[in-house]
């Protein structure tokens, strides 16, 4: 291979690695601190994936929970416990969430920089609940809005004042107005609201919310506004304002309409027509005659009877679907009396979407007791600490190396010094690039590598010094010391690799990350080693092709 | 600068020596692992950890009767840098209780900390709650994983040198796995994953170095078919133990700075690691060499002259040997011993 060929490989492998590591935009979808707005932002940094023992953070892994309820079918069960975490996790508001199955009958939930992990449990184990609601023809909450302004401005809550109860997360996810959090919701309200006793003005709800007009009982809240209407709505003196027989319900995720996000409420009937205990399966399909994505759902006996009922009296009205009491699509309209077989017709929607309701009436039939069989909390203080020293070890680690490479090894030394420096880059660009997880005993890997990663370039020099000893030129023992040395360098390297790879396939976690680089760090060690120093070598001894004795 | 250029020292006829400083390090630490069993941590045995950092100074013995009024036997409770963090570990009290009992465990240990410290006079830094059965699987695997990697080392290093030195670095290995889990028995070195993960590696390291070693002897057995054979052993580890010194040294300095700067979580990985750079590099040397030799004594194959024997049973010798070389060394041996 020619000198410039070997250039030129060795510049794309910094280029290469660069480019993976240079700071860029990621989007990521994140709750706002003040707000408490889920937005998609836009941050710039190193696009290396720090695991949850670096950022902090939280890891559960779930099982079914057989002791209070034998499953019938344990794989089907856990695939819609899987489902459901992540409707709900997605409503969490952490950076990057991540639900997966881990083997058949484990599912890990990784949260990072949660502030509230007895919440994120709670959360994680409720079991689903379906309702079938129908949405209020009546307008009764907007007949009720001015009347409730009205309450709100004797209570000293003004339109765009100091921001008034904000709803922790957990409350909204309980479903902020439900009655199954109407307790700890009006309570929390109830501090804010007397905390914020600044002046009144103008119709506080009135101008957040406002009727839909294509839906009865559907009204359009501002997404940036819908965390401050909830808790509004919440208080008790709202609550009782409220026109009788009619419960409100959020939808389940923001809608874009227009430019700005919007959330629905929804005004619903208080009864529910059936629950989750009716449905007996539910499957996604398209319909034959025109080819659109329909969900066909059958009922129980019981269930059958009361839904025909109900779906008799309230044809051509809009029957809302919630699941954990959020509104789950946009309620589908009633063509004709139901019972014990229905279909949902989604029209203009994609099979996924149909499949994701299937699913979503099937979990919520099913309730599914999980138990948390391991957690794992960091909290984030702990987290940088760990990286601040870290990076100290690291530096000082290094430090010794080079200290040691450069004395001992002279000008050689400092090549090789030339030749770990791009192994750092390397292996980080390599991390980077599989987009693989940085963790605690990763960084602990990177560290010691560092001291192991010289051991290939010691191999050569020390055989180029065994080859000048037995009388050999300059160019020659530098040939044959890097020859002699291969064998050593690629056998003593796989077998390291072979142990990383077990280390890899069983690890958790962290440890899977120390793997991680330890494989990585081994492959760019044998990468610089062979190649980058044998090219620096090469250009050293064209510069002073009648060296006669090597500086090593 | 040249250190060990020329060394000749006469490692085999030390090995009985060998032998007995490793029975003397290790037999000790084992006993203890045998008798005390190892200290595990919550991840393998079940269990809730939590690093608890207060706001005021806290009594470790109030906390732990705190911790008895709600039914938490036996925690082990430290203090953790300051008298103001706590590393609180309470195991699960059964074999095959429910994972509930984890759960349970947690929020008990919460309630006494309220009561203790009062709530919100601190912060939880860390939790790790881990059933029972998630903790016995990860024993399993972490087992498995140990002993997987070694077959396959012995299969790699049999296809590449051939199987008696596929054993005898196996044999090595063992050796510094068994040395090292008696140093955790010995310090008391908490055995969590990250651990055993440092235990993964020293195979690793081991290995490597052992593999140099090999190396170097496959390349002198091809190269001076006229010495015996433990002198090509002498000779082998004597040449490469420039770099064996070189490399433990680096290795170590990373290690050492790790230990020291590390971190708490980070160091119990790291010590391990120094004892283990140590004695892998001893074995490679008085374990590993050793055990070749005996191998090749009582199973005496053309192998052991290297696979070209055979071949080019007339060849002369290519280098004539250099002096004060390999005198003196190991047991005697015929040369016919290995004819056939």
């Amino acid at each position: 291979m020619s000198i410039r060929t070997r250039l030129l490989v060795i510049v794309g492998l910094i280029a290469l690695s660069v480019f993976y590591l240079i700071p860029r935009n990621v989007t990521v979808r994140e709750r706002d601190p003040d707000t408490g707005v889920m937005r998609d932002n836009t941050l710039k940094r190193i696009p290396l994936k720090q695991g949850l023992d670096l950022q902090g953070g939280m890891h559960l892994a779930l099982e079914l929970d057989q002791s209070k309820q034998v499953s019938a079918d344990p794989k089907r069960d856990i695939d819609l416990a899987l489902t459901v975490l992540r409707k709900r996790i997605d409503e969490f508001g952490v950076v990057e969430p991540l639900v997966q199955k881990a083997g058949d009958d484990r599912i890990v939930v990784e949260l990072a920089g949660i502030d509230d992990p007895a919440r994120a449990k709670a959360i994680v184990q409720r079991s689903a609940f379906l309702e079938f609601k129908i949405t209020d023809e009546t307008r009764a909450l907007e007949k009720a809005l001015p009347s409730i302004d009205r309450t709100l401005r004797g209570l000293g809550i003004k339109a765009e004042g100091a921001r008034a109860a904000q709803p922790s997360a957990v409350q909204e996810l309980l479903g902020g107005d439900s009655a199954k959090a109407g307790a700890t919701d009006s309570a929390a309200a109830k501090d804010s609201a007397a905390a914020d006793t600044t002046a009144v003005v103008g119709g506080v709800l009135g101008g957040l919310i406002q009727p839909s007009s294509d839906l009865p009982g559907e009204y359009v809240v501002p997404e940036t506004a819908f965390p401050r209407v909830d808790s509004l709505l919440s208080l008790p003196a709202v609550a009782r304002q409220l026109p009788r027989g009619i419960v409100l319900r959020w939808s389940s995720a923001p809608t874009s309409v227009g430019v700005e996000p919007v959330r629905f409420l929804y005004a619903l009937d208080e009864r529910s027509i059936v629950s989750g205990r009716n449905l007996v399966d539910a499957q996604a399909q398209l319909d034959p005659l025109t080819n659109g994505p329909i969900v066909t759902f059958e009922l129980d006996r019981a269930g059958g009877r009361k839904f025909g009922e109900e779906t008799g009296r309230h044809v051509s009205d809009y029957m809302a679907i919630l699941l954990d009491g959020r509104v789950q699509g946009r309620p589908p309209v009633i063509q004709s009396r139901i019972s014990r077989n229905g279909q949902i017709t989604l029209a203009g929607r994609t099979l996924q979407e149909a499949q994701d309701l299937a699913l979503t009436l099937k979990a919520g039939a099913l309730p599914i007791p999980l138990r948390i069989v391991e957690e794992r909390q960091v909290g984030p203080t702990l987290g940088q600490d760990a990286i601040d020293s870290g990076i100290i070890a690291g530096i000082i680690g290094t430090l010794f190396v080079v200290a040691m490479m450069v004395l001992y090894y002279r000008t050689a030394g400092v090549l090789a010094v030339v030749a770990l420096a791009l192994y750092v880059l390397l292996t980080l660009g390599a991390l980077a690039m599989l987009d693989a997880t940085l963790t605690l005993p990763g960084l602990a890997g990177l560290v010691l590598s560092v001291g192991i990663a010289v051991d290939a370039n010691v191999l050569i020099f020390e055989r180029i010094r065994e080859e000048l000893a037995a009388g050999k030129t300059v160019p020659l023992a530098v040939d044959e010391g890097f020859r002699h040395a291969m064998s050593a360098i690629i056998d003593s390297n796989v077998t390291t690799v072979l142990t990383g790879l077990f280390l890899f396939q069983f690890g958790t976690g962290p440890v899977k990350g120390f793997a991680v680089t330890l494989i990585l760090g081994i492959i760019a060690s044998m990468i610089t080693a062979i190649f980058v120093t044998r090219t620096l070598f090469i250009l050293w001894l064209n510069r002073r092709p009648a060296m006669a004795t090597l500086s090593i | 600068m040249r250190l060990f250029a020329n060394a000749n020292y006469d490692f085999l006829r030390r090995r009985r020596i060998a032998y007995l400083i490793t029975l003397v390090l290790t037999v000790p630490g084992l006993l203890i692992v045998l008798f005390r069993g190892l200290n595990y941590s919550v991840e393998f045995t079940g269990g809730t950890l939590m690093q608890v950092q207060s706001q005021k100074p806290v009594d470790v013995g109030v906390v732990r009767n705190a911790l008895t009024e709600r039914g938490i036997e036996g925690a082990e409770i430290q203090s953790f840098g300051s008298n103001r963090e706590l590393v609180i570990r309470a195991r699960v009290a059964k074999e095959g209780t429910d994972a509930d009992d984890t759960q349970a465990t947690g929020s008990a240990l919460q309630q006494a900390l309220d009561a203790v410290l009062g709530a919100g006079n601190y912060t939880i830094l860390r939790t790790e709650a881990v059933g029972p059965k998630v903790g016995g699987e990860l024993r399993e695997k972490a087992l498995l994983a140990i002993l997987l990697s070694f077959v396959a080392v012995l299969i790699y290093l049999a296809y590449r040198f051939e199987w008696r030195f596929g054993v005898a670095a196996v044999i090595a290995t063992a050796h510094d796995i068994l040395a090292s889990i008696a140093f955790i028995g010995l310090v008391r070195l908490e055995v969590s994953l990250f651990v055993v993960a440092g235990l993964m590696t020293i195979i690793g390291y081991s290995l490597n170095d052992t593999i140099v070693i090999f190396d170097r002897i496959r390349e002198n057995l091809h190269l001076r078919k006229r010495e015996q054979f433990a002198d090509i052993l002498n000779r082998s580890i004597n040449e490469t133990l420039p770099r064996t010194v070189f490399t433990g040294t680096t290795a170590l300095g990373s290690l050492l700075a790790l230990a020291v700067l590390g971190g708490d979580v980070v160091r119990p990985f790291a010590l391990l690691m120094l004892f283990g750079v140590i004695v892998g590099t001893f074995s490679s040397i008085f374990i590993a060499a050793p055990a070749l030799l005996e191998i090749e004594k009582r199973w005496p194959g053309p192998a052991a002259r290297g696979h070209m024997t055979p071949k080019s049973p007339a060849v002369p010798v290519r280098k004539p040997q250099p002096a004060g070389a390999g005198s003196g060394a190991g047991a005697p041996r015929a040369g016919g011993q290995r004819g056939r």
